[in-house]
């Protein structure tokens, strides 16, 4: 297979923090970082940083906003595959990347130990893998993603260890 | 130095003014506010509404011990550091969160040394003091702290590789 470009995109705070501890997981890749705050554009330096709006759900302009941005991101980087630690911006990267085909994988925040995020539940809904960091939110991932992935009609969050 | 941080999304006066009024108790002026914007009167501290990435990441190096609401970032921060933290959770009730997801993560990180949750306010002053102590003995003996890997366990890891070639990633990447 060849390099595959792909989109890590993550809210700053504990979403970021928890993303920046996958990028080992991205070795051989060309790798595009996209967050809310532009100070994080150093510490991934030489790699492409991107820096796109924060939404939340209590403010529709910012939404929608943050939506396009993260719309014409997607648009042109056109990535095979991208990833998230939530929040917003990453559901919203995950949703318009479903529609230019990009297998996309959503990792619930290590902060939701009880019950999945909101944003989390719906992106399992078309996510090509979901996955929480709790073993207690969902059966352990034992064959290779692209076998078990949610495009089989299941819509199954799975767990595969944790960020931590 | 003591870094007391509430994260980028909303104030968290619940912590800063119990805080700061222990900090003015024991004298101590060695304290830094990053409060998201505060209604508490911090004069005679150092404090600010926000930092940048940048600045935050010179506040953990700095700090022995910090101070804050159970947000990820900040606790992952610690961790990768060894430093011990004092951790108030945000509730809904008090329309401090969504929901009390961070009650529900502090309940999970109760078993880590270094970390110190309060459950309430009245518990900081007692726990802020312990982990001075902490801090102040594990500089005094030189003993090394525990620090995480700075990278996610080597299963997700595994997992999210896996994810990103398709199934087939390539040998020695």
């Amino acid at each position: 297979m060849k390099r595959p470009r792909v989109l890590a995109i993550a809210s700053r705070g504990g979403h970021w923090t928890q993303l920046r501890r996958l990028r080992n997981a991205f070795d051989g890749c060309d790798v595009t970082w996209a967050s809310t705050d532009p100070g994080f554009a150093a510490e991934v330096a030489p790699q492409r940083f991107v820096c796109v709006p924060e939404a939340t759900r209590w403010d529709r302009i910012k939404l929608v906003w943050s939506l396009l941005r993260v719309g014409f991101l997607v648009a042109s980087l056109r990535p095979h595959c991208i990833v998230s630690t939530g929040a917003a911006p990453g559901f919203f990267a995950l949703r318009i990347g479903k529609i230019f085909g990009a297998r996309t994988l959503w990792i619930d925040s290590i902060a939701n130990a009880e019950t999945l995020s909101l944003s989390g539940a719906k992106a399992s809904r078309f996510a090509t893998l979901t996955l929480t960091q709790w073993p207690e939110l969902g059966p352990a991932l034992e064959s290779a993603p692209s076998q078990t992935g949610n495009d089989n009609g299941k819509k199954t969050v799975y767990h595969a260890g944790a960020v931590l | 130095m003591i870094f007391v941080t509430v994260g980028s999304q909303l104030p968290f006066d619940r912590l800063i003014a119990p805080v700061a009024a222990w900090a003015r108790a024991r004298g101590r002026s060695d304290i830094f506010f990053q409060h998201c914007g505060s209604a508490v009167d911090l004069s005679g501290f150092e404090h600010t509404a926000m930092l940048t990435p940048d600045e935050a990441a010179r506040m953990f190096d700095r700090a022995s011990v910090v101070v804050s609401h159970v947000g990820m970032g900040t606790i992952l921060g610690c961790l990768e550091r060894g430093l011990p933290m004092v951790l108030l959770p945000r509730t809904a009730a008090q329309r401090e969160t969504r929901n009390d997801h961070q009650s529900a993560t502090a309940r999970r990180l109760l078993d880590r040394d270094d970390i110190l949750i309060a459950w309430e306010e009245s518990q900081l002053e007692t726990l802020l003091d312990s982990a001075i102590i902490k801090a102040t003995t594990r500089a005094n003996s030189g003993e090394r702290s525990v620090r995480i890997s700075s990278h996610a366990s080597p299963r997700l890891l595994t997992a999210v590789r896996n994810f990103v070639w398709d199934g087939v990633p390539p040998q020695n990447s």
